[in-house]
């Protein structure tokens, strides 16, 4: 058989190679020619058959039929089978294959070999792939080679240490003692291996790093002072040909140590202490003019960020990042602007001084150093610079990369909601983030922009203007178009009629109004949650409108038999409201109230599903048809009298917003019209207008029956309340109390309404009763839910105020309650 | 901790590959098509660390070869793109004509 072709034939072949076919079938080839050869058992050639094994590996064929034969070479004697046999190990063997334990009784000869070379070889590969068995067994050895003298040999031990240590954490404390003479050497492969040694034991175990740090007798065995020797040597000393890089003496050793005095410095105070001096030095005298001095400044700032500096000491390594920014050099901008962000929490108003060349890295064109000035404006972003900011930012948002804008569109609006000056800056802020990218915007921020329009009551006609003209010409965003169905829908009154302050009022009719949201309802590009927006809208609009109801009667009976089923429910819905219920449409679609604003962090925290929300305190749920006619809060007023108690005064009747859900006209069907008030310091949790019935979300309360004795509260004419109580465990200051209304005479009582109040330092919430009839004969009762928070742990007390229709007459009554028993509100 | 290092030419052909974790074979390629595709994709005047999963990138152009080097988050990369040029350098001088 003719000798195998040698390795360097071989690359020339597979590089003449056209195809990636042609390459493959060369490669198959000369694997087939390899393989029989290893068959033969042929001596002379498995060394260079091997090597042209690992070249096809490397370029990612399969290779596994050699790892036998690394092994022959390894065993062998001749100092060029075992280089390769090693190589060969270190890329073709690790753990997961059976056969590197048969490497261990070699590596460990080898490790005992006369020639130095040898035994590099060995080390090298037990720090490349050693196993943990491999790596228990030799470890001894290896700390013996650590402390020879030849430095050859040390570095390589050191850095083969470092790989046992990854991999046997315990055997760390074997190598302690050989580490206290490592850095007196004087050759620098020693000392870089050793320091990566130290870093990794300092990394590894709290213990080491605090035996490290210690002060000992010996100040000049100490670990810090020792570092810092040798950075002052490499920087005071001159020009050493065998270290130079570009004119500083051995960069790499410099970081390394740098690095090795940051994790010693961390939270250390006499460390920091000791090194401030070498920093300051490290950090004035490095040249800056190449690539290589910018790595070790940038090092250096790392460092002293990250220890217990003195304020100079930070000032001046926030002066070098900004120096760096004003760099041409992407690289070092790039660096610097990684660096500040991680700096900004800490020293804001020394990164501030670098706004405008932060704010103009914005226009780089280099995608990493967009990203990283992006992220550093918004951090920056404060009361003071809001405006400045908020204006390149949105010109940012303009002409960025798509990928971009998600995170710019979130970020502007969490800086909006924190800083906005007016409520105007605030409402363009988001039009403008709206109409530029709008198809970017987070599902959840929708909800958020609607409570903070409906908040700003002063701003509605002018809102609604803008929203109306901005998807005048273009529908196509959803968000956008979302929000501005909404406002529409609820503030077309103000927009037809074309009062607006702050703004020239545009004439529209209503027909355009609804030109617009009929075209936003069959285009293609509305989904399907915007079109339920769409639809409500329209809805709504059948009360503020005058002249269109039927236009809109016509609208919603179409889409009566939508194929959406979503559309078609809703669609079902208002026209029963239209037929049977429209003595209640008013009612239903009034204007919404103003909603309170939950404590926000950001767009994620509101949850827009279904009426589930944060847990406030107490959660509403909303009444059904709210319509309370003013004058009973009027009576209640002024039976009253006692100035310390408030009236529960029902809020402006809070329309569902046309939600009529199932569950509405049921309840319709009972109550015939007469609700329970709604509580008003109650906060009113944000309800997003499209959902349907999740409204009622009870909350679960784990009550505990506290075995709190229940009470009668009143007793009069046949009409018997009982309280009965339970405390919440999940807020000791929230009393539930159940009433029960009971009827003892021979007729029905009917339009039964409970009505309370209670002290000031009081909160009360009342649920909606069971029913509104007491049936007679004690046959029934009438279930209703009050929830009583008590933060000042007061004695509670309560006035109850009862009407309802008995023998034909209507009856009334009132009464206070005050023997609450003293477990319901401690 | 240095991942890996590679030289790749602008065809997307491997010269030299060093895998410093484990990586299977087939993901290897990929790998390094996908790496190769990044840095050739960028200009001149861009800077040299790219963002990659969870990796940092640092390349560096010689004429038609890219050594490109993996790097994780407690690396500083200039060291690293300053040791790609000392390596290209070591290269230079012990094989003449590189």
């Amino acid at each position: 058989m003719p000798a195998p072709i040698r390795l360097r034939e071989l690359i020339r072949t597979i590089r003449t190679a056209r195809t990636q076919a042609e390459e493959r079938e060369m490669i198959q080839k000369e694997c087939a020619a390899i393989r029989s050869s290893f068959r033969e058992e042929d001596n002379t050639y498995r060394c260079r058959n091997v090597a042209k094994l690992l070249y096809m590996h490397m370029l990612g064929y399969p290779a596994h039929f050699g790892q036998l034969e690394c092994l022959k070479l390894i065993a062998s004697q001749k100092f060029t089978d075992k280089r390769i046999g090693y190589l060969g190990a270190m890329l073709l063997l690790d753990e997961r294959q059976d056969v590197h334990l048969l490497m261990t009784n070699c590596i460990k000869n080898d490790l005992n070999h006369s020639t130095q070379y040898v035994q590099g070889l060995a080390l090298c590969t037990l720090g490349c792939m050693g196993s943990s068995e491999m790596c228990r067994d030799l470890a001894g050895e290896v700390e013996k080679l650590l402390k020879t003298s030849n430095s050859y040999l040390r570095k390589k031990a050191a850095l083969c240490a470092v790989h046992v240590i990854r991999k046997v954490p315990e055997l760390m404390e074997m190598f302690l003692p050989a580490t206290k003479n490592l850095l007196n050497e004087k050759n620098h492969g020693v000392l870089h291996t050793s320091v990566v040694l130290l870093t990794e034991m300092c990394e590894r175990s709290p213990d080491m790093l605090a035996h490290f740090r210690k002060v000992r007798q010996l100040s000049s065995s100490q670990l810090v002072p020792q570092l810092v020797r040798i950075l002052k040597n490499l920087i005071m000393s001159g020009y050493s040909p065998e270290h130079d890089v570009s004119g500083i003496s051995d960069p790499f050793l410099q970081v390394r140590i740098l690095r090795l005095l940051r994790i010693l410095g961390r939270n250390d105070d006499d460390s920091s202490e000791a090194m401030n001096d070498i920093l300051a030095q490290v950090a004035t005298n490095t040249e800056t003019s190449k690539n290589v001095g910018n790595a070790i400044l940038y090092e250096t700032v790392l460092t002293i960020m990250d220890i217990k500096s003195e304020s100079g000491l930070r000032v001046l390594a926030i002066n070098i990042l900004g120096r760096f920014l004003l760099n041409n050099d992407k690289n070092i901008r790039y660096v610097a602007l990684t660096s500040l962000l991680k700096t900004v929490q800490t020293d804001h108003n020394a990164v501030q001084r670098h706004r405008s060349t932060i704010v103009d890295c914005l226009k780089d064109l280099d995608v990493s150093i967009k990203r990283r000035a992006m992220e550093l404006s918004f951090a920056l972003v404060n009361g003071n610079n809001v405006r400045g900011m908020m204006k390149e930012l949105l010109y940012f948002l303009d002409s960025c990369e798509p990928e971009f804008k998600a995170d710019c569109a979130s970020g502007i609006f969490l800086a909006a909601e924190k800083y906005a000056p007016s409520k105007r800056w605030h409402i363009d802020t988001i039009m403008r983030v709206l109409t530029t990218a709008g198809s970017y915007v987070r599902d959840d921020a929708v909800p958020n922009l609607i409570q903070l329009i409906t908040n700003s009551v002063e701003m509605h006609a002018y809102t609604v203007q803008r929203l109306y003209k901005a998807i005048l010409g273009d529908y196509s965003q959803q968000p956008l178009v979302q929000v501005a169905s909404w406002c529409i829908g609820e503030y077309g009154d103000l927009l037809v009629s074309g009062q607006c302050e702050e703004e020239e009022p545009i004439q529209v009719t209503e027909d355009e109004v609804l030109d617009i949201l009929e075209s936003v309802l069959i285009s293609n590009m509305s989904a399907s949650v915007t079109r339920g927006y769409a639809l409500t809208a329209i809805m709504k609009l059948s009360t503020r409108f005058t002249c269109t109801v039927n236009r809109i009667k016509k609208v919603v009976s179409i889409y009566g038999s939508s194929i959406d089923v979503e559309l078609q429910q809703r669609a079902v819905e208002y026209n029963a409201l239209f037929k049977k219920y429209d003595h209640m449409r008013p009612a239903l679609l009034e204007r919404m109230p103003v909603m309170e604003k939950i404590t926000t962090n950001g767009p994620t925290e509101i949850v827009q599903t279904n009426g589930e929300t944060e847990p406030a305190v107490l959660e509403t749920k909303p009444p059904p048809s709210g319509l309370q006619p003013a004058s009973q809060a009027n009576d209640l007023l002024d039976l009253l009298g006692g100035s310390d108690i408030t009236p529960v005064i029902p809020t402006a009747p809070t329309s569902k917003p046309a939600s009529a859900g199932g569950e509405l006209l049921d309840l319709l069907g009972d109550l015939n019209l007469t609700g329970s008030p709604v509580s008003a310091p109650a906060p009113q949790i944000a309800q997003p207008p499209f959902l349907l019935d999740g409204l009622s979300s009870q909350p679960l309360f784990n009550d505990i029956a506290a075995g709190i004795p229940s009470i009668t509260a009143y007793n009069k004419n046949g009409l018997k309340i009982d309280f009965t109580f339970e405390r919440s465990n999940t807020n000791p200051s929230v009393t539930v109390i159940t009433i029960q209304a009971s009827n003892s005479t021979e007729l029905d009582m009917t339009d039964f309404v409970f009505q309370a109040a209670v002290p000031k330092t009081f909160q009360l919430q009342l649920l909606s009763p069971s029913s509104s009839v007491i049936p007679a004969f004690n046959s029934g009762t009438i279930t209703q839910v009050i929830k009583v928070l008590n933060p000042q742990k007061q004695q509670l007390r309560m006035r109850i105020k009862l009407t309802y229709n008995h023998k034909g007459s209507a009856m009334q009554d009132l009464a206070e309650v005050n023997n609450f028993p003293p477990q319901s509100w401690q | 901790m240095i991942k890996f290092f590679l030289m790749v030419n602008k065809q997307g052909q491997t010269r030299l590959s060093r895998y410093y974790e484990h990586v299977e074979i087939n993901k290897r390629a990929m790998l390094e098509a996908e790496v190769i595709k990044n840095c050739l994709s960028r200009s001149k005047d861009q800077c040299s660390f790219i963002e990659y999963k969870d990796f940092k990138l640092v390349y560096r152009q010689y004429a038609a070869l890219f050594v490109v080097v993996g790097i994780n988050e407690t690396e500083n990369e200039m060291a690293v793109y300053e040791l790609i040029h000392n390596f290209v350098e070591v290269l230079d001088k012990y094989f003449s004509r590189v």
